[in-house]
């Protein structure tokens, strides 16, 4: 079941090769311990060292403007400015509306498709005839480009004169039908609306492979024994479906705090939809307030470093724990 | 969602026939079809949105924007030639093109980084291999928008602004930890005594490489080829920043769309269908193995 605990522990995996075997080494004969040490990471290296240059060094340099008083509109009056910038940032209401809006889309979204693709991965566990064609019809949403995704709400469904949902509401009840106009009306549910339907499928199918993987036997003796379809879902299925739920919730975070599409393209931020990397977006490329928007990203990223590292706690366990399984 | 549960409970035995089941009381057959019934709907509402959007594409403007909708109106292929036509006649063709080249070298790049450094953390194994492994995880939980700024910044005083390079190398940043993980999942997929016993029969480390480990770990291969070929045509936040006329991509070329004047929903439907057709192709390309890969190798 597991991915990285099928490879034995790397040291009990020196020892079961002998030296001599490898082909990549520098030397023929047996390298001193050092050498080989360098010849098992040297593949590794290309890719450590890029990432680290790409993703680490534009924080380090985020870090330092975020002590300058810089507004690009007015270079000649840039100067350090020690802490002012994260003194502006932490009493900004705005900044802090988006860090609720940013927990709120995120939590609404995760958890409702999170229940949505479960009652759904529920359905397609059964055998029923076109059960492969549902299970495509169901992925479609996911692989649409977010942007088209959320043009389309926005403007063939959500639109206020001629939206689908206004028209079916026209369809059902004619000339006197509510015609509610929905993004302005509930901005933040629209776009949660939006991305809950695309992220719906993820959540399935990481579901749907959670239940295909329950141990059958258990659930047949349960049966045998009397137990109920809600006591066989309550007490077997759940429990060997929490890691699949908390790696959904995981991975569908990861991805939704960062959102920028939906909320950029449904709503421009407005109507208190702002979420912190559209915030952050609008102060640097808007507002051209390069410090401000510097010390909102390092405050960011100190956020998402106590997240991250509670959540990869939670990955690890994860892992961990399928070896037993 | 209510008007899931509001579907047809009871009522519909007939549409799926019970073909597995047939030995099973009748209450039982007429459960499991009401759900399998269920389930159609279910996957018809999450699709309908599109099949909408593909009708809306092939109808006029004036007919895609009536209240109630027009079913029933003449099939047109305007939205299509409109959206072909867009942009002062170019079209959407330099926009579609910068974004598969884009897409395409950055998975190259990933996949030539990612293939040694899954290598070196499956099959051979560098001490405290875990811990790297979740390093890489660690830079994609890192908010992007926070190093945005600096990298814009660097851009424009290095001549990189609107240049495709740059969203190549940033692409190849983005997806680099997904692909490792998904190819550490797969190559730890490949049995270690097969390789050891490649290397008793004295086979070296390319052979043991295209003979023993691609053949397994191929299909894992491509569909992380796929997956990192579909984040990188999705992006918007980079794409929308560092480009302008020259690379700008195909969903930053989608919200020039939307205008103020006039109607657009046949144009935009058409142009989204469009956009979103080498996605749609790739991620059912990649079906089989589309779980295992989002889910960073964990489920199978």
């Amino acid at each position: 079941m597991s991915t990285p605990t099928t490879t034995p522990a790397p040291g009990a995996h020196d020892e079961q090769r002998p030296p001599t075997s490898r082909p990549a080494t520098a030397a023929p004969k047996g390298p001193p311990n050092r050498l080989r040490g360098w010849v098992t990471r040297a593949p590794l290296l290309p890719a450590l060292v890029f990432m680290i240059v790409v993703t680490q060094l534009p924080f380090v340099a985020t870090l330092v403007v975020s002590f300058f008083d810089w507004n690009a509109l007015y270079p000649e009056a840039r100067s350090f400015g020690g802490f002012e910038n994260y003194k502006e940032v932490l009493s900004d209401p705005e900044l802090r509306d988006s860090v609720v809006t940013t927990a709120v889309l995120t939590a609404v979204v995760v958890l409702v498709s999170l229940v949505l693709g479960l009652l759904l991965a529920l359905l397609l566990d059964r055998s029923f005839r076109g059960r492969g064609v549902v299970r495509t019809l169901l992925i479609a949403p996911f692989l649409l480009v977010p942007v088209a995704a959320a043009l389309l709400w926005k403007h063939v469904l959500f639109n206020p004169e001629y939206g689908l949902l206004n028209g079916v509401l026209s369809w059902l009840f004619g000339d006197d039908a509510p015609q509610p106009n929905w993004v302005s009306d509930m901005p933040l549910a629209a776009v949660e609306v939006s991305l809950i339907w695309q992220w719906t499928p993820f959540m399935m199918l990481i579901l749907l492979a959670g239940l295909q993987s329950r141990p059958s036997d258990a659930i047949e003796a349960a049966r045998i024994d009397g137990a109920g379809a809600w006591q066989i879902f309550r007490y077997l299925t759940l429990p060997h479906l929490r890691r699949y739920l908390e790696l959904g919730a995981l991975l569908g975070s990861i991805y939704i705090v960062q959102n920028f599409d939906a909320v950029f393209t449904i709503t421009s931020g407005g109507l208190g939809t702002a979420n912190l990397p559209y915030t952050i977006y609008q102060t640097f490329y808007q507002g051209h307030e390069y410090g401000l928007a510097s010390a909102a990203g390092v405050l960011v990223v100190i956020g998402s470093l106590i997240i991250a590292t509670l959540a990869l706690r939670v990955v690890s366990s994860l892992f961990r724990e399928e070896v037993r399984a | 969602m209510s008007a899931l549960t509001a579907g047809p409970p009871e009522a519909a035995p007939p549409a799926a026939p019970p073909k597995a089941s047939s030995t099973a009381p009748k209450s039982v057959r007429r459960k499991n079809a009401a759900l399998g019934l269920l389930a159609w709907v279910c996957g018809l509402l999450f699709v309908l949105p599109i099949l909408w959007m593909v009708l809306t594409s092939l109808h006029s403007e004036s007919d895609a924007a009536t209240n109630p909708p027009s079913l029933a109106a003449p099939l047109t292929l305007d939205g299509y030639r409109e959206f072909f036509s867009a942009g002062n006649g170019a079209g959407p063709w330099p926009a579609l093109a910068n974004s598969l080249g884009a897409s395409v070298f950055s998975t190259l790049f990933v996949l030539v980084l990612a293939l040694p450094a899954a290598y070196a953390l499956s099959i051979r194994p560098v001490r405290k291999w875990r811990d790297v492994l979740f390093f890489f995880l660690s830079t994609k939980m890192l908010p992007v928008v926070a190093g945005l700024l600096p990298i814009y910044l660097f851009a424009k005083n290095t001549d990189f602004l609107d240049n495709i390079w740059l969203l190549v190398i940033l692409y190849t940043s983005m997806n680099l930890p997904i692909a490792v993980w998904m190819m550490q999942s797969f190559l730890a997929e490949v049995p270690s005594a097969l390789i050891e016993a490649a290397q008793i029969d004295g086979a070296r480390l390319p052979t043991v490489l295209t003979r023993v480990v691609a053949p397994v770990a191929a299909p894992g291969i491509a569909a992380t080829a796929l997956i990192c070929f579909i984040f990188s045509w999705n992006e918007m936040l980079f794409a929308r920043v560092l480009t302008g006329v020259v690379a700008q991509t195909a969903p930053v070329f989608l919200t020039g769309f939307i205008t103020s004047q006039g109607l657009f929903l046949a144009k935009v439907c058409a142009a989204s269908l469009v956009i979103s057709l080498p996605v749609l192709a790739a991620g059912f390309a990649a079906q089989d193995k589309l779980v295992q890969g989002l889910s960073l190798g964990a489920v199978k």
